[in-house]
């Protein structure tokens, strides 16, 4: 595990899709070292030979019969919307 | 008599039942203590008081006609603020969902709606329940009853402090990694973590799925039992969701530990545990010895590595679903934009408190390229060695007791600049979490400061029953239960 810089750290909010200035950015740095720097603990232990564990339940591939059922109608689920026009969601302009 | 809020849902229900009170009555009484201490305790983010002398009035019809009414049939109870109810505010303790209105209800509601229970309103919590004392909600911060100076713990520090309060008969919260427990332990009242799967996250706002539950916060272990019974179930609408009988947990409120095997862990009475908390939790194992129950000393050698583990895999699993608050279908959108990237960018970065940057960014981290097997892979590794341990402890015991928190109530804004030092207020309820195991938290006394102390019941999974056992066989035999805080 190694050091985060913040060329990491604009690089990651730019992932999140989040925005920050510079000092938050220095705070966020400082932040995330610490608490990465506890989690490094974990290195203290082989787990080599262990099995990941992505889910405490038994499940697999649970699976319903595949019919349309009409819960909600479509002014009810765009009340919501911050933009709508003709019953869809309106967002800025995607294509040039 | 006392008055009618300070009430348990089965002594209600009987007084209900025999039209002896109505639930109108009561409801009223819920609102008339919530006007006179709310503005102190600020448990609720959204009162539904129109709403709930409906359902009342309903609740009461039901009594009057002689229909099938259950124990939970007219009682006023308060929702956590992440659990979608329809057509009423629903904000996550968020500005990014200050301003919606689900359009359906969780599963939990349809549940509790088919009972007539009255919906009192939606108590405060830390945003997306991200924390442990409420001071990450986007709106104000919940005063512990027992000190108003004091945090009520979190996320679910609204449900706790509304119940402590008697401004709810019972309340719903959720539980990740010991968001009912602690601020239960926090606050004097009784809290439940369900097994994994118990409950329907159908209409729970995600925040790590694979650890998310739904529980409730109540007065006694009976009420916890209670309303236990009705929300839990399969539920089609929640892949995750346990397809296995639900046993009626009210009769598990048997006063009798005879026979019954607690373990100990070592590792949860070690370093940071406050003295009055380690005296108190002693005095009740040893309480419940006396009633029968034998003792022995288990190790969970990887406790020390759960919170580690815990703040790679929630963030992780958070960063993914929070990807969906983004300005287009919901919740807020930022004016003066360029772009759709710059919609996106500006709206999540005005709508997210600090926490819940943070816990983004953290999981972006360990979920990127190059990163992935250090730290996400590495931690699920961990989470499995976890669960072993647990697994073996529970080949020799039936439950296992710890405190639920190694401290009580700390002061506002003592935890504030250092985040780890928060996260560590987890350190007894995440390492159950991260094994989907169901506990309970339960008052076993005061410290000399009069803030109340918590007990945590742990079992292996889907043995919620012998929880709710020697929980009660502990309640029957102390009176922790029924101190109030002075108001």
């Amino acid at each position: 595990m190694s050091e985060i810089t913040p060329d990491d750290v604009e690089h990651i909010a730019n992932l999140a899709r989040l925005e920050f200035s510079r000092q938050e950015l220095d705070q966020f740095q400082g932040n995330l070292k610490r608490i990465l720097d506890y989690i490094s603990k974990l290195n203290q232990l082989d787990t080599d030979d262990v099995p990941p564990t992505s889910h405490v339940l038994p499940i697999r591939n649970v699976t319903k019969t595949d019919e349309v059922i009409q819960r909600y109608d479509r002014q009810q689920i765009l009340a919501n919307a911050p933009s709508q026009e003709k019953g869809y969601f309106e967002v800025p302009k995607i294509i040039e | 008599m006392p008055p009618l809020n300070q009430l348990t849902a089965h002594e209600l229900h009987k007084r209900l039942k025999s039209r002896e009170i109505t639930s109108v009555e009561l409801t009223e009484s819920v609102f008339d203590r919530i006007n006179n201490v709310d503005d102190s305790i600020k448990g609720y983010i959204t009162l539904t008081q129109d709403i709930a002398l409906e359902q009342a009035a309903t609740a009461d019809e039901a009594f009057d006609r002689g229909d099938q009414t259950s124990l939970l049939t007219g009682i006023p109870i308060a929702l956590k603020d992440v659990i979608c109810t329809q057509n009423v505010l629903t904000t996550c303790g968020s500005r990014i969902l200050g301003n919606f209105v689900s359009p359906y209800d969780a599963t939990v509601m349809h549940k509790l709606n088919a009972h007539k229970t009255v919906m009192i309103g939606k108590t405060n919590m830390d945003e997306f329940a991200m924390g442990s004392s409420t001071e990450n909600s986007a709106f104000f911060t919940t005063r512990n009853p027992w000190n108003l100076e004091t945090i009520p713990g979190g996320s679910s520090g609204g449900s706790a402090a509304v119940v402590a309060a008697d401004e709810a008969i019972i309340s719903l919260g959720s539980d990740t990694g010991g968001s009912i427990r602690q601020p239960a332990s926090l606050c004097g009242v009784v809290g439940m973590k369900p097994t994994y799967g118990r409950v329907s996250r159908f209409g729970l706002i995600a925040f790590a799925s694979s650890l998310d539950q739904i529980g409730p916060l109540t007065k006694d272990v009976t009420d916890c039992a209670i309303t236990h019974n009705v929300i839990c179930g399969h539920d089609q609408m929640d892949s995750t969701s346990a397809n296995l009988p639900v046993p009626d947990f009210t009769n598990s409120l048997i006063n009798d530990v005879n026979g019954i095997k607690i373990g100990i862990p070592t590792q949860y009475f070690s370093q940071g545990i406050d003295p009055e908390v380690e005296t108190s939790v002693r005095s009740a194992i040893e309480l419940l010895e006396k009633l029968g129950a034998s003792t022995e000393e288990v190790s969970l050698p990887h406790t020390d590595y759960a919170i580690a583990t815990y703040y790679i895999i929630a963030p992780a699993e958070a960063s993914a679903n929070l990807a969906r608050y983004d300005g287009v279908r919901y919740g807020l959108r930022t004016e003066h934009i360029d772009n759709i990237i710059d919609m996106y960018r500006k709206t999540r970065s005005q709508g997210f408190g600090d926490e819940v940057k943070r816990r983004i960014m953290l999981g972006t981290y360990s979920l990127s390229s190059g990163y992935y097997d250090a730290y996400y892979l590495k931690a699920q590794k961990v989470r499995t060695l976890i669960k072993q341990d647990f697994d073996q402890a529970f080949e020799k015991v039936d439950v296992l007791i710890t405190p639920t928190s190694p401290t009580p109530a700390f002061k506002i804004g003592e935890r504030t600049d250092d985040p780890l030092q928060m996260y560590l207020s987890d350190i007894f309820t995440t390492p159950s979490s991260l094994a989907g195991l169901p506990g309970i938290s339960v008052p076993c006394g005061l410290t000399g400061s009069g803030l109340p102390i918590g007990l945590q019941i742990l079992a292996a999974p889907f043995e919620e029953e012998k929880i709710f056992q020697v929980a009660y066989t502990f309640e029957q035999n102390t009176d922790h239960h029924q101190k109030k805080p002075k108001l």
